[in-house]
């Protein structure tokens, strides 16, 4: 018999996708029997209520939730989101239900042992409840007392050798792609330069001085696993500025069937024979590919590194041997505004250790942001308001006809006074010797 | 300003402030009248002294005089 009735929680198990319902329940009864002997230290019950609270929510249909607070580890600003319910009576198990961050390992790669101490610590001295992962990347402990915090904290980091994650007006936990682990695409370390600008910006990233969340993500290509380009403040994605390679026999194996398109991804279905002019050449965004004969051609220069043909065809095409990444900044979710995708920034630079140009233009963007951000503005709001020529001003960069992504729709780059030889004024009768009233 | 100056004067003018017990970091960089950057090593040793205190909504982050406000002794221990 659960704690409490939840007849509208239980029809959300009816669907055929996994359900969080049914995962609380399990872990409310694994709490309830308690098999290994665990000496909990926040109510046993814990469980019970969240899913208590959660079904009233749904019958009044509104929170019970209140936001925010003063909790956290000592000399962090961050890391730790104070929650507290608002009927606490009813259900004492979640009358403080504080979120964790934990800052999440580079690519996402653990070992079950890793994985193991985390979830027993949690289990220990929390609701066993963790979101795999949450938007920012993080792993996300769900549900913990005040006095719980600095014992957690401690553990963490003593024993696992694990930081909190970022959160409010701070630098957010950096998150990246598998990268080169994994991935032939990667067009550079992600996790390097992940790991290196976590461990070069803690301070930024625990102790808020920002006006408001500042993300920074890291996609190994263009296909951008990790959708910093509609994420991040500053995404980094990787490029290549020389050709596609391409390896004409693989593509004549692709034409022949011998090789599966997309790596056989899409074989479920009968799509017929592969057609490479319909399927890849036709889909092309720019036009630049084309077939002489047998043989496959790329007119490079005019490839906006969408990845479809690579994808279509990883045998036959591989990206560029000169590879560096793209930074792009200012994309964030539609609070003010609506939704904004990133704009290009630098079209490409060099992602090599100890990766001080990339450090340069970071710390004049939030020189500038910290300075003129008003308060709860995020960076692409700021350059909207103040224009993309300023941010091109604060970071010393030079205007780039690919910084425009199509005529007309980004703001607009003036000449200045002191840019144009002779500045505004001129003699008007010279003028009228060439041009009639 | 030194830093004894600049606790002093942070003290008071956010003791002064009525009916109002958290403030951005904007706001001390004002009232400090420094750059963020320089404003920011102020505050991190105000929260190391513990004179103030972080308080976070989970998307912003705000400053208070510790222990000021409702809630400060609603969140103390239990």
């Amino acid at each position: 018999m659960p704690k409490h009735e939840t007849p509208m929680l239980d029809q959300l198990e009816s669907g055929p996708w996994p359900s969080f319902v049914s995962d609380i329940k399990q872990e409310a009864e694994s709490r309830a029997k308690n098999e290994r002997n665990i000496e909990y230290q926040i109510p046993q019950d814990v469980c019970e209520d969240i899913l208590g609270v959660l079904e009233l929510s749904y019958k009044h249909k509104r929170t019970h939730w209140k936001h925010g607070g003063i909790v956290g580890v000592f000399g962090y600003g961050g890391g730790v989101i104070g929650r507290y319910c608002d009927q606490p009576e009813m259900f004492p198990g979640v009358a403080h239900f504080h979120t964790l961050r934990v800052n999440q390992p580079g690519g996402k790669f653990y070992t079950t042992e890793y994985l193991r101490q985390l979830c027993d610590l949690w289990e220990f001295r929390g609701s066993g409840i963790t979101n795999m992962h949450g938007s920012t990347g993080d792993i996300v402990f769900l549900g913990t007392t005040t006095p719980q915090l600095e014992e957690i904290f401690y553990e963490m980091t003593h024993k696992l050798n694990q930081d909190l994650g970022g959160s409010g007006s701070n630098l957010r936990t950096p998150s990246d792609c598998v990268g080169e682990a994994r991935c032939e695409f990667a067009c550079y370390d992600t996790q390097a330069l992940c790991y290196d600008l976590t461990m070069t910006y803690q301070d930024e990233l625990h102790r808020p001085a920002f006006p408001y969340k500042f993300k920074f993500k890291f996609d190994g290509c263009p296909n951008c696993c990790v959708a910093s380009i509609a994420r991040a403040d500053m995404s980094f994605i990787g490029t290549w500025r020389d050709d596609i390679r391409i390896d004409q026999e693989a593509v004549q194996a692709y034409i022949g069937g011998e090789l599966a398109p997309n790596a056989g991804a899409h074989k479920g279905r009968d799509w017929g024979k592969f057609d490479i002019q319909k399927e890849v050449i036709d889909l092309c965004p720019t036009q630049c590919m084309w077939m002489e004969g047998k043989e496959l051609k790329i007119d490079n220069k005019e490839c906006n590194r969408c990845m479809h043909c690579i994808n279509v065809m990883p045998r036959a095409l591989r990206i560029g041997n000169d590879r560096g990444l793209s930074i792009l900044v200012g994309a964030k979710a539609p609070i003010l505004d609506g939704a904004q995708m990133g704009s290009m920034l630098v079209p490409f630079i060099k992602a090599e250790a100890p990766y001080d140009e990339i450090k340069e233009i970071i710390e004049k963007i939030w020189d500038w942001w910290m300075e003129e951000g008003k308060n709860r503005e995020r960076l692409g709001e700021l350059m909207k308001r103040q224009g993309f020529q300023k941010l091109l001003e604060v970071t010393e960069l030079k205007p780039d006809p690919r910084m425009v992504q199509e005529p007309r729709s980004n703001p607009y780059i003036f000449w200045k006074e002191e840019e144009v030889e002779g500045g505004w004024d001129r003699d008007i009768n010279e003028f009228r010797k060439y041009h009639q009233r | 300003m030194d830093y004894e100056e600049a606790k002093e004067k942070i003290i008071s003018t956010l003791s002064k402030k009525k009916g109002k017990t958290k403030f951005y970091f904007n706001d001390l960089a004002k009232i400090l009248e420094a750059k963020p950057r320089d404003a920011k090593k102020i505050v991190n040793r105000l929260v190391q002294e513990e004179v103030l205190e972080f308080w976070s909504s989970g998307s912003t982050s705000m400053y208070g005089l510790k222990g000021a406000g409702k809630q400060a002794a609603a969140e103390e221990g239990d």
